[in-house]
């Protein structure tokens, strides 16, 4: 189970894209007054990129074994 | 208007509720059939990281910076990326090693420490505090909140502690911790019915969240999109959304995410029941995305409940930490209210149950039962039975936590939200990072660094966040903050040598973490691990190295008796529960009954490996020695063995490599050897061949030269006869000694060759004129058969005429029918030409024809009787083929004659040298 497996490492790629998307400057762009169905952007995006986040960690763990 | 004694009633049916599922779990558990050995109870427990914090703090935070509730979600949601690594490795160790606490585990990764568990212990103690008085204050302010039903308001300043509700609900907490987690010893410290409870807590604390959140959204307003252009509409609301962006400034943003990231594997409940309650580490894999996606669940509402909020009461007349309460009051939904009300009391003894569980395991283990069995004169080795004193330990340190808690609350705990309070908690644990993080990957990590490294992070915590905390409140003079300490302005606890522009938190973090991974790292590198050190380290960084458990007894030699392990054993958890851990083990290790139990190193282990569930690994090994009379078996020497083990291990596998290699030339000098041998026999061989071969010639010039000098009167005739055998003799003599000069010459390969472009055509029919004379003296017919057109070949000339001299000359030799024919064929090939002389002499008897081409082998019955010629010929014909990369081969059989062949190759463009 242990191991550099191909599932471990995928789940550390995720681990950086996330540091990534939930950081500065990223966060930066969805600053400001646009909103997404009357919702202000950044809590938009943040929320999406969280489930983002959530699904690939299910496929990562779920899907078959390399 | 709800009477308080009803909101009473309900808590303690709820209470009730909560027993009644411990008592099935831990009934099911002892049954074997375990409700709680699945991923999603596990993630369900695990989300004991959600409190007070997040069921009331998170709308409070939100109201005052936007989405700044978010990084303490999102942390541990990227965090959960890395337990793949991380978190299984702790629990494979803890396992492995019987690990019931982090103190435990600290102190177990450096050497076995005392002084490090009990160091770890006080942080965790002191660093816990803070979030236990957060709980405390939650549930009293949802309590006074309750009471003034249906009116909405702000509860008022905190009363003297005796009419002070508070007080007495952390003394219900303390009394119902107890009776959940203190009911008997288990060795594992694993408590399934309380882990049942924590995960049904979850669950209520969930939907009633997600109730709320739902009502205010599409209760009270038209979905989110209503709520947020709503919110717009206010100015003060609008800026909250726009510009609270990512709670206005990245910085804090960044260090509350890193905080939340090292909270949720490092507070002593996550670590209680992420690793030391974990069933089965299988079930990690799904807690990976299910829990993040629990901690996305509960975070959905928190804006709209926070900006309904904010719209709904006007500015300041409701605290924003009890949105989540006074939303349904306001709005006269009594039952949303009371399961409100009961979700966030399971958020509140959720984590004050697990959380002073796991401190009081820590407490007891890693502080006091050191000192105490340290103190001779209590006699405590001795004592029969130490499993109620343990109990009481446990006891006394969940009323005393809680003591703390409410201390801090009554102290500190009005002056901040409750996010500030959990914060300061958070920073404290993160002090666990470099001792813990550093402990599992670098094998270098000393006690020394740990120490240094926890007690100066520590210390930093202690003065520019818990101090200041004191000081807000006014127990501290403000002047503290303000001017520093005793007016030195390089040292105010929150501008730390000047440094400004960061909130208390990443300014205590920043230098919090400077000194901690400063003296970690550099007390480490400070001088060599200890042996302890040293051995610890590598059992847990390459823990998926080592066999599991068992792996620490390797070197214990000693002996015990069997009843003395058991009483010890009986000792700390109870003799009933030591016989039944002890007929476990005679289960396991597939042996009928306890009375034929041995007492050896596995046994030894296994019994230390259950106390220290009890008592802390270090402490146990200590019991176990005093009943094992054990060698002493210091561990510098254990150290020396496993050096000395390594070093062997790696000379030997040199020694195994040089061996091989010195195999490998001696089967080549064997050979060489058995070749030089061989060599030297063919010239022993050769030499007596020369020798004899060079001898019947001289022998009979010298014997006709005798007659000639003897006999001077000799007939002229007799005369010119015997000179000229004397001249023929010497002639063979010659062309003998030309011949081995010769053959020595290649095979030395000292020969001068001189290639050039050779017609075949022309050697064949020059040597076939040499020799015609001789064969028509003897009547033999002789066949050309050349192709007019051939492809030149690369090679010696006067070499390839020898061989077709000596082919030739062979082949006459051999040839003494009256019809005799020889014939000379070419045939050119793909990649050669082939060369054939062929006769119709007498044959080569299939054993002569395998050693003709050897020096001096000589077909010896031929009708003569006597071999022709020196027995050479063939051999250095063969060795000229060779050298120009060809072949020379006999066919024959005896009677029918004999073909000799042998090719040349051509060269690669042999269109190009085409003859004309």
């Amino acid at each position: 189970m242990i191991g550099p497996t191909l599932k471990g490492q995928r789940l550390v790629a995720l681990f950086l894209l996330g540091c990534l998307l939930f950081n500065f400057p990223l966060l930066a762009l969805f600053t400001g007054n646009s909103r997404l169905w009357g919702i202000p952007l950044i809590y938009c995006y943040i929320f999406a990129a969280w489930m983002v986040i959530i699904a690939l960690m299910a496929l990562i763990i779920e899907g078959r074994d390399q | 208007m709800l009477s308080g004694a009803l909101i009473v009633v309900l808590s303690f049916a709820y209470v009730g509720m909560l027993f009644a599922i411990a008592y099935y779990g831990d009934k099911r558990a002892d049954a074997g059939r375990s409700i709680i050995a699945n991923p999603y109870i596990y993630t369900l427990s695990l989300a004991v990281y959600c409190t007070s914090w997040t069921f009331y703090g998170s709308v409070g935070r939100a109201a005052t910076s936007g989405i700044g509730f978010l990084p303490i979600y999102l942390g541990p949601t990227l965090m959960a990326a890395l337990w793949w690594y991380v978190l299984l490795k702790m629990i494979r160790i803890s396992k492995a090693h019987r690990i019931t606490s982090i103190a435990d585990f600290i102190g177990s990764r450096y050497g076995k420490s005392h002084v490090l568990d009990g160091l770890v212990t006080i942080i965790a103690v002191l660093g816990i505090v803070p979030y236990i008085a957060l709980q405390l204050k939650a549930i009293s302010a949802s309590f006074s909140t309750m009471l003034r039903y249906p009116n909405a308001v702000a509860p008022t300043a905190s009363l003297p502690f005796l009419q002070d509700n508070t007080f007495y609900i952390a003394m219900l907490l303390a009394a119902f911790t107890i009776l959940f987690g203190t009911r008997h010893l288990d060795a594992t410290e694993r408590h399934e019915g309380l882990v049942a409870v924590i995960a049904f807590e979850s669950v209520v604390k969930l939907v009633a969240f997600l109730a709320v959140g739902a009502f205010v959204t599409w209760g009270m307003f038209d979905g989110f999109d209503d709520v947020f252009t709503k919110a717009a509409a206010v100015p003060e609301l609008n800026a909250l959304l726009v510009q609270g962006g990512a709670a206005g400034n990245y910085t804090t943003w960044a260090s509350l995410t890193v905080l939340s990231m090292l909270a949720i594997i490092l507070l002593p409940r996550q670590f209680q029941v992420s690793v030391v309650e974990n069933v089965n580490e299988r079930h990690l894999n799904k807690a990976i995305w299910l829990f993040p996606l629990y901690l996305f669940a509960i975070n959905i509402f928190v804006l709209p409940i926070a900006l309904g909020g904010l719209m709904y009461f006007p500015a300041g007349s409701v605290d924003a930490d009890t949105f989540v309460l006074t939303l349904p009051m306001a709005e006269q939904k009594t039952w949303l209210a009371l399961l409100a009300f009961v979700g966030g009391l399971s958020a509140a003894t959720g984590m004050v149950i697990v959380e002073t569980i796991a401190l009081s395991t820590m407490v007891c283990n890693d502080l006091v039962m050191p000192i105490l069995l340290r103190w001779k004169f209590l006699r405590l080795t001795e004592s029969p039975d130490l499993s109620g004193l343990l109990l009481g330990i446990r006891r006394s340190a969940i009323v005393v936590v809680l003591v703390l808690g409410y201390g801090y609350f009554y102290l500190a705990g009005e002056a901040y939200a409750l996010v500030s309070i959990g914060l300061i908690s958070f920073t404290a644990v993160a002090q666990f990072a470099p001792a813990m993080l550093g402990g599992l990957f670098w094998k270098g990590g000393t006690r020394l660094g740990a120490l240094c490294g926890l007690s100066a992070g520590f210390l930093v915590w202690l003065y520019s966040l818990l101090l200041p905390s004191f000081a807000k409140s006014g127990w501290l003079p403000i002047t503290f903050l303000t001017e520093g300490i005793m007016g030195f302005d390089l040292l105010k606890p929150q501008q730390l040598f000047g440094l400004t522009g960061l909130d208390d938190i990443s300014h205590c973090l920043f230098w919090s973490m400077i000194a901690n991974v400063g003296c970690y790292v550099g007390f480490s590198l400070w001088r060599q691990p200890t042996a302890a050190e040293h051995s610890q380290a590598n059992l847990f960084v390459d823990v998926f190295r080592h066999v599991a458990p068992g792996s620490g007894s390797r070197f214990w030699r000693g002996s015990a008796t069997v009843a003395d392990l058991q009483t010890l054993l009986g000792r700390f958890i109870g003799p009933e529960r030591a016989n039944e851990s002890f007929a476990a083990y005679a289960r396991s290790q597939g042996i009928p009954g306890i009375e034929q139990v041995s007492a050896n190193a596995v046994l030894v282990h296994y019994v230390e490996s259950q106390i220290a569930g009890a008592i802390g690994s270090a402490s146990a090994r200590d019991m176990v020695a005093s009943v094992v009379v054990e060698e002493p078996l210091a561990l510098d020497e254990v150290m020396a063995i496993i050096d000395e083990a390594s070093q062997a291990l790696a000379y030997s596998r040199q020694l195994e490599q040089k061996s091989r290699e010195l195999e490998a030339a001696t089967n080549e000098l064997r050979g060489a050897n058995q070749r030089l041998q061989e060599l030297d026999r063919l010239k022993d061989d050769f030499i007596s061949t020369v020798t004899h071969e060079l001898r019947t010639p001289l022998t009979s010039i010298r014997a006709f030269s005798e007659i000639l000098s003897d006999n001077p009167q000799l007939e002229p005739e007799q005369r010119s006869k015997f000179l000229g055998i004397i001249t023929r003799e010497s002639e063979r003599l010659t062309r003998l000694i030309n011949q081995v000069l010769d053959l020595a010459k290649l095979e030395s390969g000292a020969a001068d060759w001189h290639p050039s472009e050779v017609d075949m055509r022309e050697v064949l029919e020059d040597a076939a004129a040499a020799l015609s004379q001789i064969y028509k003296e003897r009547s033999i017919t002789l066949d050309l058969q050349i192709p007019q057109q051939l492809p030149l070949v690369m090679a010696d000339r006067d070499r390839i005429t020898q061989v077709a001299l000596n082919l030739l000359s062979n082949a006459a030799n051999f040839c003494d029918k009256p019809d005799s024919r020889v014939s000379i064929a070419l045939f050119e090939e793909a990649a050669a030409l082939r060369i054939e002389i062929a006769d119709n002499g007498i044959g080569i008897s299939p054993a002569d024809q395998a050693v003709i081409f050897e020096k001096f082998r000589q077909v010896s019955d031929t009708p003569a009787g006597k071999p022709r010629g020196s027995g050479l010929g063939l051999a250095i014909s063969r060795e000229i083929i060779h050298h120009f990369g060809g072949r020379l081969w006999v066919e024959s059989a005896l009677g029918r004659g004999s073909k000799f062949s042998f090719t040349l190759p051509l060269p690669h463009n042999s269109a190009n040298h085409l003859v004309a």
